[in-house]
């Protein structure tokens, strides 16, 4: 497949937000049970906005893929059967929800019980947060489900596509978290670096499964089956025109074998190792820009990560354009 | 139930493209038109069509055989483009099986051509909308057309007949006649996608000569000559002549 940077960088931005929201979240619920130092409101509120930020962002990115923004509205109608559609509905569901998380720390909402004149402490952030929660695991579960559930694209057709988006979106989101809080709160830091170095490892574990598997893998379709013809050798002479077509152009990404398999050392290096280094430096030596830094070079290797992720997927319509003439 | 299909037979499909220009020429100046055509004559000419003549060559010289390959929508039963449609556009019509695309409510998304294993859909570039074979939808049911020509342009113009036209769910309709009775196969069954066109394979007529058929069997002497008159008393077969 062509990689479309739009959609590159809808599913890397929107996944930076998520997880962001998560490692927001999972602060706060830690702090709330007393394993962590609690946080003033504005630590969430301003957090919530950067996680409200990137989501926007991957909005706006995913309008580029459109050959009709301006009926981007109708994508939301058939949410029963599309997972596109779906995915429609939860990205504004689930950045509604981390907004009104936000608020509820910068605006202090709490709940007021009747006949009580003092607000529960933590509790209405706890349960806003909770549903944003179950939004954001909703919009994770979508975004991954639109590539797994196209069955011929074989090299997608796996839950490891859903597993790798929530893990790769929420690694980033804690990475970029624990850069927020060493500018913000640094008693955090060692807390979401810890995270983050777990859940990058988890990714990394899956990713890998992914590229074993990918590697592996036995396309169910062939020239055989794609003509019906039964024989061992069968090759194209004609594609049936001259120069190119929306199916040399959409299904074909166009890079050597080489620069392929060197992207996917790029982005293991760039994803997994480096940033780690950068961030434990950045907490040991109290660097709060080389925390930053990891995150810059997290996100660039998950572009690269994404670039490859589409590029390695090989669409069986392609056997029907081998040769020009 | 009705579903209209395509049977095209590659025994007889010569791979000329008329069914390609024809079904351009058609459909550009339709319900679907325009079907934009870009640099027809600079260095790399693109444009849009539902039809395309592919050609393989099947064995190794001199062993060869060159197939020609129509290929446009199979109009699925299962049709994996449809449910992923996140507005509806991508649609198949209940009372005649034919998948469509409302160019009013398509957003441009490409995903129903990720979703689709034959590659049979071409996004237009200017409209920006998604664009694939209509079976002639705006021609089929012309009452203004004498009954012979509503079929689709590309059934029409086809010099070898390699192309019919009909519904593939009537046992007794000449698509279904001809699937059964001549082999025909739906393309990638792997997915389960029920392709309601089907392709007619190469066939070769051959007359089988058994060995013994080279050799006259019905002469136990080895003798080129007459055959042996018996005499009148010899005993014969039925005991009743002896010649």
């Amino acid at each position: 497949m062509r990689p479309a940077f739009s959609v590159v960088f809808l599913t890397t931005l929107i996944g930076v937000g998520q997880g962001l929201f998560f490692a927001l979240f999972a602060t706060e619920v830690s702090a709330s049970i007393g394993l962590l130092p609690a946080q003033s409101a504005a630590f969430f509120g301003r957090g919530s906005m950067i996680a409200v930020g990137f989501l926007v962002a991957g909005l706006i990115a995913s309008f580029f893929h459109l050959g009709h923004p301006e009926r981007a509205w109708r994508a939301a109608t058939k949410w029963r059967t599309s997972w596109l559609a779906r995915e429609v509905i939860a990205l504004p569901v689930a950045t509604g929800a981390i907004m009104v998380y936000g608020m509820t720390h910068y605006l202090r909402w709490a709940i007021v019980l009747p006949g009580s004149h003092s607000p529960l402490p933590d509790g209405l952030s706890l349960i806003v947060g909770a549903g944003a929660v179950a939004a954001t695991l909703a919009l994770f579960l979508c975004t991954g489900m639109i590539y797994a559930c196209i069955r011929f694209l074989q090299e997608w057709a796996t839950w490891l596509t859903v597993v790798n988006y929530m893990l790769f979106g929420t690694a980033s989101g804690l990475v970029l978290a624990s850069a927020y809080s060493a500018y913000e709160s640094p008693q955090l830091e060692a807390f979401l670096v810890t995270w983050a170095t777990v859940i990058t490892t988890a990714a990394l574990v899956t990713r890998s499964v992914s590229l074993i598997r990918n590697a592996r893998i036995r396309h169910k379709s062939s020239l055989q089956t794609a003509i019906g013809v039964r024989h061992g050798r069968i090759v194209q002479t004609a594609q049936g025109f001259m120069g190119g077509s929306f199916n040399t152009r959409e299904f074909f990404h166009g890079a050597s074998p080489m620069l392929l398999r060197s992207l996917k050392w790029v982005f293991l290096l760039l994803v997994f190792p480096v940033p780690m280094l950068l961030l434990w430096e950045g907490l040991l030596s109290r660097s709060p820009a080389l925390a930053l830094a990891a995150f810059v070079v997290q996100y660039a290797g998950l572009v690269v990560e994404r670039w490859f992720f589409f590029a390695q997927a090989n669409h069986p319509q392609n056997l029907y354009y081998q040769a020009i003439s | 139930m009705t579903q209209l299909a395509l049977v095209i037979d590659l025994n007889v499909c010569v791979g000329c493209h008329a069914c390609v220009t024809s079904c351009k020429e058609w459909n550009t100046s339709g319900a679907a038109g325009f079907m934009s055509d870009d640099r027809p004559y600079g260095p790399d000419p693109t444009g849009t069509f539902f039809n395309r003549v592919q050609t393989f060559e099947v064995g190794e010289f001199p062993r060869t055989e060159t197939v020609h390959f129509p290929k446009s929508c199979l109009h699925c039963e299962d049709p994996p483009c449809v449910p992923v449609c996140p507005t509806g556009a991508s649609y198949k019509r209940p009372e005649d099986g034919i998948v469509l695309v409302d160019y009013n409510k398509c957003i441009g998304c490409k995903y129903c051509s990720w979703a689709c294993p034959y590659g049979a859909r071409e996004i237009d570039e200017h409209q920006k909308v998604m664009k694939k074979c209509t079976l002639c939808v705006d021609r089929i049911y012309d009452q203004t057309l004498p009954e012979t020509e509503r079929k689709p342009a590309c059934v029409l113009a086809c010099p070898t007949g390699a192309r019919l036209f009909g519904d593939v769910h009537n046992p007794d309709s000449q698509v279904s006649v001809a699937i059964r009775e001549s082999g025909g196969y739906a393309l990638m069954p792997e997915w389960g996608t029920k392709p309601a066109n089907h392709y007619l394979p190469r066939r070769k007529t051959r007359m089988k000569i058994h060995d013994d058929e080279l050799v006259r069997a019905a002469n136990p002497l080895k003798k080129e000559a007459k055959l042996p008159k018996p005499a009148l008393t010899d005993p014969s077969l039925d005991d009743v002549t002896s010649w």
